[in-house]
């Protein structure tokens, strides 16, 4: 680069050796810069290498003791030493898949009301509002679901079921009802999952093309019959994600769940009986936790939760991401 | 004709629905704020700010040492989340389609899917077991790690809003690259970064998880980064969940402090990019 450029310097009023060596400091700048946002770049990777390795170690000791019954045995016994995580697993699955069935619906309806339906002047409010409910804290949703939620569920909602709908006899809604429960757990998971679910749905709702609609118009079709037969078909993969995206929140969520869903190592069909989650058996037993094995097993509950939301992640990502990418008519 | 009528009426119903699907969704929102200001109000006094907790039976304690002890961990976070962040951020915004690019681009979401107790597990492992304590420094650092996607994806968004011609012109009159890049594009990206950071603030202050297995709350009075250090989340938890009517009070009047910072951090950073980029950043 210097070489081709001195004979210009030399006929222009700069020194060529001058120039040269000013165009070499803007190469070692822009080297430096590129270096330098590069290895911030690798920072990323590396975490994520980091964390897994970390979760390795803290759980290997606890998987070479258990082996795969870790996995697989409900019994979870500090005192004999004996750690299997099947009822965390169990009600880390039920209590998102609780939340998902509730949320699912509300937050792809508010994302057509936000896109399709909503007066101009009443999208931005609303959509700020349901955005909201992502920045509350964790903590102060478990707060409010100790002194409002489980009260309310227990005091009304319960006995509407089992009196009012004569669902006490089925398994779902069977046994004592205290308060904290898996039921409990699932609604307030829901609530946070909720706005997650509904601002991936509405972007991809945005992102159907005007053409799609016009032409369910012009066929003939009702707003509702336009909505559900050419723009949520055309946006279903990315819908899929949002909702997938929501489950990840959901399996990771502690706090909140560790305050409501009464804490109890059983595998239990009643929604209304206390359970644990992976997270909120780590968040419970870490500070009362003295031996290593111990220790250790709660790491490994950590390692199959970092597993999992790992793999639902990626799927959910792919699928936005698929939507996202598709060529617009 | 009737046909017809059923599928003007199925049209109505279904729309009616979308509207009340609205109703439901933002009651939740308003049910907790109320709660928060019913509950949490009476207890909010000037010495809830300036006084340390005080035992049970004890009138008039606060959670000074809990405010100041969320400073601090928010403190540490930005000096680690903020620069790696942008720095990220710049490299994924000018690459654009490159292999590493497009994997440190997923990498970062699937991060910022990761639940938070997991970066707690990290931090522990890597910064509290080594040392044998807990500390704020492990605190600071597992929530830096958490803004670390965030900050990425909105710098990287916000820098390719700035148009290209801005970068051209600075090349045309003899920049250099680097410079191009730090002292004019970063700067026009700034407002828009800036309000980025603000809400990966906002996320972190609440956070809770990690910080159990690493700034682990203190009771006294701490602003050493090498030991265990109060935070206000961890308080809000730790009384929530006692047995307590007095500390229930103190858990509302805490959580309303919590959400009113997260509240003001939120609004600044809508007004922030509202001012700058108009509607086309909504």
């Amino acid at each position: 680069m210097a070489d081709a450029s001195a004979p210009a310097g030399a006929s222009g009023g700069l020194g060529s050796r001058r120039r040269a060596s000013i165009l070499a400091g803007v190469a070692r700048g822009d080297r430096i810069y590129q270096v330098a946002i590069t290895a911030f770049a690798l920072i990323i990777p590396a975490l994520l290498v980091l964390i897994a390795i970390a979760i390795g170690i803290a759980a290997w000791p606890a998987f070479a003791a258990a082996g795969l019954s870790f996995i697989t045995s409900s019994e979870w016994n500090v005192q004999a030493g004996k750690f299997g995580a099947a009822p965390a697993i169990y009600g880390t699955i039920v209590s998102s898949l609780i939340a998902l069935v509730l949320a699912t619906p509300l937050a792809v309806g508010v994302a057509i009301f936000l896109s399709e339906i909503a007066p101009k002047w009443l999208r931005q409010p609303v959509a700020f509002l349901v955005d909201l409910l992502a920045a509350i804290p964790s903590v102060v949703y478990g707060l409010w679901g100790i002194f409002f939620l489980v009260p309310m569920l227990r005091d009304h909602v319960v006995p509407f079921f089992r009196d009012t709908l004569h669902l006490g006899n089925t398994p779902l809604f069977s046994g004592p009802a205290y308060g904290p429960s898996m039921l409990a757990a699932g609604v307030i998971l829901a609530i946070m999952a909720l706005p997650y679910i509904s601002a991936v749905t509405r972007e991809v709702l945005l992102a159907v093309p005007r053409s799609q609609r016009d032409a369910a118009l012009a066929l003939g079709a009702t707003k509702w019959e336009m909505i559900w037969h050419a723009v949520i078909p055309y946006a279903r993969s990315g819908i899929i994600g949002g909702v997938i995206l929501g489950l990840g929140r959901a399996l990771g969520e502690t706090m909140a769940v560790t305050m409501v869903i009464g804490n109890r190592p059983e595998i239990s069909a009643s929604l209304l009986a206390p359970g644990y989650t992976m997270a909120s058996l780590i968040a419970n037993e870490f500070t009362e936790a003295t031996s290593d094995l111990h220790l250790s097993a709660l790491m490994a509950v950590g390692a199959v939760l970092f597993a999992i939301t790992l793999v639902v992640n990626g799927i959910a990502r792919w699928l936005v991401w698929r939507v996202a990418s598709e060529p617009r008519a | 004709m009737s046909a017809l009528r059923r599928r003007k009426a199925g049209n109505i119903v279904m729309l009616a629905l979308t509207y009340v699907a609205a109703v439901l969704a933002t009651l939740p929102l308003l049910f907790i704020l109320f709660h928060l200001l019913q509950q949490g109000a009476s207890t909010l006094t000037p010495d809830f700010f300036t006084n340390m907790p005080r035992p049970v039976g004890e009138a008039g304690g606060g959670m000074s040492n809990a405010i100041v002890g969320t400073l601090i961990l928010l403190g540490i976070a930005c000096i680690i989340g903020l620069p790696v962040g942008v720095g990220a951020g710049l490299y994924l915004a000018e690459k654009r389609v490159g292999a590493l690019a497009m994997t440190v681009r997923f990498l970062s979401d699937v991060l910022n899917g990761l639940p938070s107790i997991v970066l707690g597990i990290f931090a522990w492992q890597f910064l509290v077991r080594p040392f044998g304590r807990f500390s704020a420094l492990a605190g600071g650092i597992a929530l830096g790690a958490m803004m670390i996607p965030l900050v990425t994806r909105t710098t990287e968004e916000m820098i390719r809003l700035v148009p290209n011609s801005l970068r051209e012109a600075a090349l045309a009159l003899g920049y250099p690259r680097w410079r191009t890049s730090l002292s004019v594009i970063l700067r026009t990206a700034m407002p828009g970064i800036v309000t980025g950071a603000l809400v990966a603030i906002a996320r972190i202050a609440g956070e809770t998880a990690p910080l159990l297995f690493t700034a682990f709350g203190n009771a006294f009075w701490s602003t050493a980064l090498d030991e265990p250090i109060a935070a206000l989340p961890l308080q809000i938890f730790a009384y929530a969940i006692s047995p307590y009517d007095e500390w229930h009070a103190q858990a509302w009047a805490g959580a309303l402090v919590l959400i009113v910072i997260v509240l003001i951090i939120s609004l600044a950073a809508r007004h922030a990019t509202r001012a700058r980029f108009g509607s086309a950043a909504d």
